[in-house]
């Protein structure tokens, strides 16, 4: 038997097959990424015998081997490519035993590939529940592989499903002897002949999906084209006659091992059609979908502060200890001001995204989500979006780079593409703190909407309707511009409801924070760092000559006050401060000046630096504590020498807002944004529709308010 | 010609055939096959998709995806 073998678990999506990688595995995995997508790839450790641990990689949920969306192709590209270093050893198939016919489907396609299998036979009890009764033995005789009944929640089962894995490794059985389809044995003895030998039903499958395939060159497309003509082979033909000749052979294993109980006619109202009366109801629910939304933002903008203010206090009291306790050199600078600063910078961002986690991933655990898909499908698409669009609109709230991701369970491209370009446009968590800081300076804290609503906080509720809106109509925009005559689909399970398992949603909360807090991490501790660099050096001896100037034009001043007026004056002479001076005339006509214009460039690369730079400029020594309260003062002192007025009023504060609001200011959905089409074209595209949405609109809110 | 766009809630049929072979396959892997029952359970509030019961379990789709379903 091989060392560590390794297991894919592979099913219908909502089959059980995640918590039964839970209840197998428990706290022993990890995320990782799949070569060439972003895929989050799960491995856990399974024990399997003494001392020898399994590897098990749970992939997404699909419904044959012929993919329809993104996520269908991450596994099929697994299971065609007997190459390919995540190709399993074994795969337990796992069934929904209550719609055992289409679950079996994708297991004799599986079985068909030569990978030797187990059935692991799942829900059982919500089978029976219905009258279903299944002889799992005879089961196991009639489709020739090892069957494990598991109830993949409670974690019961797992013992025989061990033994099941066991048995098949040992013999390495697998018993795919003749496919159930039509084919010329010339055509793929050609394919293998010039692609390398396989099985028929991997020549097939090459052959039919090959554009999917990432194992081919373009080259070898081409040549595979050419072996269609030259056989006349019609891929989609052929995919309906196997997918009818395989129901045909299950039917009749089906009837045999499957005992239907008689039940009165309509199992009338099970929990799911009480549930649905109201969640798909058409006042309730879209009323009890805005009330979950609310509460998420409770959560999300309220909640999660007192953990984030702890972390955000946390790091800055660490740095004030290294500041002190360490020799002043250039060195302690970059790691407390570069390093640690931008560390924490992420670090601040956990609490949000775990509780947006928490709640994405209890509605999709309980089923609810599909319904949400459900009632917006017909809303979404008259802005070229989709039903599947409604999460990462939400998610893009909290983080657009997990939000992008989620996209990949729309199986239209075009609909995929437009939800991807417009979702940065939702305002995520790295512009509260910049709303939070601009809003109280610029709108009166003491002012009331019709005497009830705090209108600092109908501002914010309104920057988040903004960009909402603006998400939409710019997908309006696209879906008229792009002319790509593809059919987007709307064909989906919806599962039933089920209670959550606490666990499970604790373990996604724990890799989804883990996977955002490396991802995201190393870009923005990358930029903080270089931004660091940026503003504390300058060309040539300007920053020396910035310490003399300030020490010989005010010799009275000393302690505090010298300190910053020398780092606001070296500031202005850095590298940074001279990017500023650079852009200052592009930006003018938004009400900028050559200061905003730092935290503007800083901005681009992330934009949560914007409140650092912000107190950077405005040269505040130590009290990190109150960083956010000291840099408001001082923002509020500043004086616009043109008018000699406050330069923080209103029109530069909304102006300000706006331009974040809209503009492409963070690496991290660039990158991924990249990675999810494959192609430079649309984060460029992204990046300049947006920046130039948001350079417009600030021009014009400020020349309107000035 | 009945599809199962025209199927009101509770109404049920046989599927006989399909109009669009792209869509099909996807149909038929979600089990809805020629001579399998189906019942309308669903209709979105601005009526728009539609859900209906076949082999067991509730699958949703479009209207225009329905209307290629073709029913008796």
């Amino acid at each position: 038997m091989k060392k560590s073998p390794k297991i894919a678990l592979i099913g219908n999506p909502n089959a059980g097959k995640s918590s039964l990688f839970n209840s197998l595995t428990g706290l022993r995995q990890k995320t990782g990424n799949f070569p060439g997508v972003t895929m989050d790839k799960l491995i856990g450790k399974w024990k399997l015998e003494k001392g020898d641990d399994a590897s098990i990689l749970d992939l997404p949920g699909i419904y044959s081997i012929y993919p329809k969306s993104v996520d269908e192709q991450v596994v099929i590209n697994i299971l065609a490519n007997p190459e390919h270093p995540d190709y399993p050893d074994l795969a337990i198939v796992v069934a929904d035993a209550s719609n055992l016919k289409r679950n079996l489907l994708l297991f004799s396609q599986v079985r068909d590939l030569g990978i030797p299998t187990v059935l692991a036979l799942n829900m059982i009890d919500v089978a029976e529940s219905q009258g279903i009764v299944i002889n799992s033995v005879k089961l196991a005789r009639e489709l020739n592989v090892e069957v494990a009944e598991v109830n993949a929640k409670k974690g019961i089962g797992l013992n025989g499903l061990r033994l099941s894995v066991n048995k098949t490794l040992e013999s390495g059985f697998n018993s795919n002897d003749s496919l159930p389809m039509d084919y010329s044995v010339e055509m793929v003895e050609e394919v293998k002949e010039k692609y390398g030998d396989t099985d028929d039903y991997h020549a097939l499958l090459w052959l039919s999906e090959h554009d999917n395939l990432a194992q081919f060159t373009v080259q070898q497309r081409v040549e595979f084209d050419k072996i269609q003509e030259k056989y006349h082979w019609n891929t989609q033909h052929a995919q309906s006659k196997e997918t009818m000749a395989r129901y045909a052979q299950l039917n009749e294993i089906v009837d045999n091992c499957l005992h239907e109980m008689p039940v009165e006619e309509e199992p009338v109202n099970t929990w799911t059609d009480r549930l649905d009366k109201i969640f798909l109801h058409r006042f309730w629910g879209y009323f009890i979908f805005l009330g979950i939304l609310f509460i998420m933002f409770q959560a999300i903008f309220t909640w999660a502060t007192y953990p984030s203010d702890l972390i955000d206090n946390g790091i800055a009291n660490l740095n004030d200890y290294l500041k002190t306790n360490l020799p002043p050199t250039k060195l302690t600078d970059l790691l407390t001001d570069g390093l640690i600063a931008g560390i924490g910078g992420v670090l601040v961002f956990i609490p949000q995204i775990a509780f947006l986690f928490l709640f994405i991933s209890m509605l999709e655990e309980t089923g609810y989500m599909s319904r949400v898909m459900f009632i917006m499908d017909k809303l979404m698409r008259r802005f070229g979006l989709n039903g599947k669009s409604v999460v990462p609109l939400i998610s893009g709230v909290a983080c657009a780079v997990p939000a992008i991701m989620s996209t990949r369970s729309i199986g239209s491209w075009k609909d995929r593409l437009i939800t991807i370009m417009v979702t940065p446009l939702m305002s995520c968590s790295a512009r509260l703190p910049i709303y939070t800081v601009l809003i109280a300076l610029v709108v009166p804290e003491k002012s009331t909407l019709f005497g009830v609503f705090n209108l600092q906080g109908v501002a914010l509720f309104a920057m988040y309707l903004l960009g909402f809106f603006m998400a939409l109509l710019s997908a309006w925009v696209m879906k008229i511009i792009m002319k790509v005559k593809e059919k987007s689909y709307f064909i989906m399970e919806l599962p039933s409801y089920k209670s959550p398992k606490f666990s499970h949603v604790l373990l996604t909360i724990l890799n989804s924070t883990k996977a955002f807090v490396f991802e995201a991490g190393k870009i923005i501790v990358a930029i903080s760092i270089v931004l660091w660099v940026l503003a504390s050096y300058g060309p040539g001896d300007s920053m020396q000559r910035a310490e003399i100037q300030v020490k010989t034009q005010h010799p009275t001043l000393s302690g505090i006050e010298l300190t910053n007026k020398i780092s606001s004056q070296k500031l202005e002479n850095s590298y940074a401060g001279y990017f500023g001076k650079l852009i200052e005339p592009a930006i003018k006509p938004l009400g900028y000046d050559w200061k905003i214009g730092i935290a503007l460039i800083t901005s681009f690369a992330a934009r949560e630096v914007f409140v650092g730079t912000m107190s950077t400029i405005y040269s505040l020594g130590g009290e990190a504590n109150e960083e956010n309260s000291t840099v408001m003062k001082r923002m509020r002192a500043e004086i616009n020498p043109a008018t000699g007025k406050p330069m923080y009023d209103m029109a530069l504060g909304f102006s300000l807002m706006i331009f974040y609001a809209f503009a492409m200011q963070c690496m991290s959905t660039l990158a991924v944004t990249y990675r999810e089409t494959k192609s430079w074209k649309y984060p460029t595209i992204q990046f300049v529709y947006m920046t130039a949405l948001a350079y417009i609109s600030a021009f014009v809110v400020y020349q309107l308010l000035k | 010609m009945k599809t199962i766009a025209d199927l009101k809630i509770g109404e049920r049929g046989i599927i006989v055939n399909f109009i669009d072979e792209g869509l099909s396959l996807k149909l038929l892997e979600m089990g809805c096959l020629p001579g399998t029952q189906v019942t309308m359970t669903h209709i979105a509030p601005f009526g728009d998709p539609i859900a209906v019961k076949v082999s067991g379990y509730i699958l949703s789709m479009r209207k225009d995806e329905a209307a290629t379903i073709i029913i008796a």
